[in-house]
């Protein structure tokens, strides 16, 4: 039958994939079609770290796109800090969490909020900077108020055609601070093709310092820079004196007003847009969560020996194909896990066992059926045909229900950024599912594929009737 | 084999009842002591490698640190000891001077296994929103089974024996929990809650299973009284709730138990008892409520039977 001949077919590609996923072959040629290396990810309660939620004030209203600016601030100044992998994440209406591996210190965290964005005007002469460069200034260096090295960098500013991997060295001089703005606004395009415009009026002394800047450097660049990272390069056409000017783009670069109130926010804010308390944080120490793993993989281990004796003891032949059966299973979910990523967690582990529960199900429910049909005189492959047809609905509308609590379960998680019901209800969502494509594919087509091997006289050693 | 087991079937809600009442009581009494995860509070684990404090020692630390109502268990791992200590929310300084003193008047190389801490104002929303989660799949799984089991006579019935049933084994994992509290000083932590959530997901998976027996049966059996076919058909899955139940899900678990560390420990016996629960209530629980449901016995609860049947 072709069909058959297809089955068997998808299934040897399916576990050749998952094999080449699953284990460290194939090397770079996985990292180049990934874009990245296929390792386990591990949470925090397994491999050590911290994790914080922080709520606004109760009371406050804040919308969703607020929430997500300040989140996305939260990261870029954590990364800043040199700590690597930091998440955050706006959970639900009131909540981020903020994840930080291999940290241990709740102060660095508290420092990362607490710091108030900072705001530069700088002046990088001819270099065009795009966008999300990071640059150096005189002003956070240590040399707070060295003027050789502000010349030098002004010097060098003049001198060099711009490469923009040498500009990350380079230290630019800074002309104003976000401490200098006084206000910022938001205004329409004056003419129908033009963009909108961030307008800002500077405190006293910093107008007389931009003033001077932008009298002496008529066409020069200057870009805004916020913790670091360039925001926009603009022109300056024209000396802005009177601390008023107006930030806009042009052409394609015409700001829409999203972009525009964006950058308002970044500008006016340099601080988040929200005030944001530490409402709860976890430190585990390395040891515990290494300790935890180690474990659940030996309990794993052993559970898994034991049910295999169990399955083969009582179902004999089946029971084999249940193993085969449940190993392709477990190499199917790890790549799964592995591509998408999944981030394992304890809990993550626990919805992953219950999946191998389903899975194992699913097989007993075949089996259960198959040996009824045995017993009523019918030949094996009749047998196998019918007992599937009979335990399908049964696995399928299970599953099913199953799949829709888990659905229902993730959802609930990921709106209150109770992370521990979304990891659990992720892997079993997952393992169901995969469990399902288990029973449909794999061990029906191996039995399918073996019962030629045996005749009737077999049956009782072979298929424990 | 010919078990009857419908006919007993108020022996079996009575059992479910003596099971559950303990637990209800306790909670009337006492309350479920609830972790810092739904309360607030701080909770510190630190493995010291030389000197133990005593639980006074602690105490007094903490003291000197302002907080009075900390509380202190000691547990051992391998060689080493583990001391949890909860208390209400500690500052970061308040944290820090408390290890300080740790560390020179005890061990200098101690461990902080762990440290959480958790406002008070998350614990309400996530009680309503835990309680919304579980009303929202409730209502899915009884409009997925009214549809799955179009086919047949009061298919809504079997979504909402279903969901009976599983109430059955939130309770049986409640009460648990608080005798466990009362025993060995448990608290309801968000493993608490995943536990019960897996309890939800499996509960109404194997209900799903004994009822597609029934689903089977019906229209071939189509003059067999309705209880028979029940019956029949609990009969027919009793094999494979107790393979699947019994001897993997329990086996995994059981293993995660005894070897998957401290952290699981508790989670796994809630596990344990209300996915066995999970299945007793499939058998015992959901089917024969739909026969009481089927002859509208409650019609007959509180009335001498004997003057019905003349």
């Amino acid at each position: 039958m072709r069909n058959r001949t297809l089955r068997k077919f998808i299934i040897v590609i399916i576990v050749v994939c998952a094999i080449l996923i699953d284990f460290p072959i194939l090397g770079e040629l996985k990292q180049k079609l990934f874009q990245r290396d296929l390792n386990p990810v591990l949470g925090l309660d397994l491999r050590g770290g911290m994790q914080i939620l922080l709520q606004s004030p109760e009371g406050y209203q804040i919308d969703q796109q607020t929430l997500q600016v300040a989140s996305s601030i939260l990261e870029k100044r954590s990364n800043a800090l040199g700590v690597s992998e930091v998440v955050f994440q706006v959970a639900g209406d009131h909540y981020i969490v903020g994840e930080f591996p291999g940290l241990e210190n709740i102060e660095d965290v508290i420092g990362v909020i607490k710091q108030t964005g900072l705001l530069e005007f700088v002046d990088v002469g001819q270099d065009f900077l795009e966008p999300g460069t990071i640059i150096q200034t005189d002003n956070t260096s240590n040399i707070s108020s060295n003027t050789t090295i502000t010349e030098e960098a002004e010097n060098s500013a003049d001198n060099e055609i711009s490469p923009i991997d040498e500009s990350t060295f380079k230290i630019y001089h800074t002309v104003i601070k976000g401490a200098d703005l006084d206000s910022v606004i938001v205004t329409a395009p004056q003419n129908p093709s033009d963009g909108y415009a961030v307008a800002f009026k500077l405190k006293s002394d910093g107008a007389e310092k931009f003033a001077e800047h932008t009298r002496n450097n008529i066409g020069q660049l200057l870009a805004i820079v916020l913790d670091h990272e360039v925001i926009s390069t603009p022109v300056i056409r024209q000396a802005i004196e009177g601390g008023e000017g107006t930030i806009s783009g042009s052409g394609e670069n015409a700001f829409t007003f999203d972009q525009a109130n964006n950058l308002r926010i970044t500008l006016f804010y340099g601080t988040l847009p929200v005030s944001l308390e530490i409402a709860e944080s976890r430190v585990v120490g390395p040891t515990l969560g290494q300790d935890s793993l180690n474990k659940s993989l030996i309990a794993g281990a052993i559970g898994f020996l034991i049910v295999s004796l169990f399955m083969m003891i009582y179902y004999r032949v089946p029971g084999v194909v249940a193993i085969i059966s449940i190993l392709v299973f477990g190499l199917v979910t790890y790549a799964i896990y592995l591509i998408l990523p999944v981030t394992l967690t304890l809990p993550g582990i626990a919805g992953f066992l219950l999946s191998v529960g389903s899975a194992l199900d699913a097989n007993i429910l075949q089996f259960e059926r198959l040996k009824e049909e045995l017993r009523k005189g019918r030949n094996l492959a009749q047998a196998t045909d019918l007992g599937w047809n009979r335990a399908w609905p049964s696995i399928r509308d299970s599953n099913l229900a199953t799949i829709i609590t888990s659905a229902i379960l993730f959802w609930f998680g990921s709106t209150f950024g109770a992370s521990i019901v979304k990891g659990f209800a992720l892997t079993l969502a997952l393992g169901v599912g995969i469990s399902l494509f288990t029973a449909l594919f794999v061990t029906r087509t191996l039995l399918n594929a073996i019962i030629g091997w045996f005749s009737k006289a077999d049956m009782t050693r072979w298929f424990g009737i | 084999m010919k078990l009857n087991i419908l006919g007993k079937r108020y022996f079996f809600f009575m059992l479910s009842l003596i099971l559950i009442i303990p637990g209800l009581v306790i909670i009337s009494i006492h309350g479920l002591p609830l972790s810092i995860d739904f309360k607030g509070g701080s909770l510190v684990e630190i493995q010291f490698n030389k000197n133990v404090p005593t639980m006074e020692d602690v105490l007094e630390i903490y003291g000197e640190a302002g907080i009075v109502d900390a509380q202190v268990q000691y547990s051992v791992s391998g060689t080493n000891t583990i001391t949890v200590i909860k208390s209400s929310s500690l500052t970061q300084d308040q944290h820090s001077a408390i290890l300080d003193r740790f560390r020179s008047d005890y061990d200098k190389d101690l461990i902080e296994r762990r440290f959480d801490t958790v406002g008070p104002s998350i614990s309400k929303s996530v009680t309503q929103r835990a309680l919304l989660a579980i009303g929202v799949a409730a209502l899915a799984v009884i409009i997925y089974i009214t549809i799955a089991f179009r086919g047949i006579a009061h298919a809504f019935r079997y979504g909402v024996c279903a969901i009976i049933a599983m109430l059955h084994d939130i309770l049986i994992v409640i009460s648990l929990g608080a005798i466990g509290a009362q025993l060995f000083g448990w608290q309801m932590d968000s493993l608490f809650l995943t536990a019960l959530l897996t309890v939800i997901g499996f509960s109404t998976q194997d209900k799903i299973v004994v009822f597609d027996r029934i689903r089977e049966n019906a229209p071939i059996l189509r003059r067999v009284p309705f209880e028979k076919i029940v019956n029949h058909s609990i009969v027919q899955s009793l094999q494979r709730s107790i393979n699947t139940q019994l001897m993997t899900v329990e086996f995994l678990l059981l293993a995660l138990a005894l070897f998957g560390g401290e952290t699981l420990r508790e989670m796994c016996i809630m596990l344990l008892v209300g996915l066995l629960s999970g299945t007793y209530s499939s058998i015992f629980i959901a089917a024969p409520i739909l026969v009481v449901w089927e002859n509208k016995e409650w019609k007959t609860w509180f009335r001498n039977p004997r003057t019905y049947q003349v």
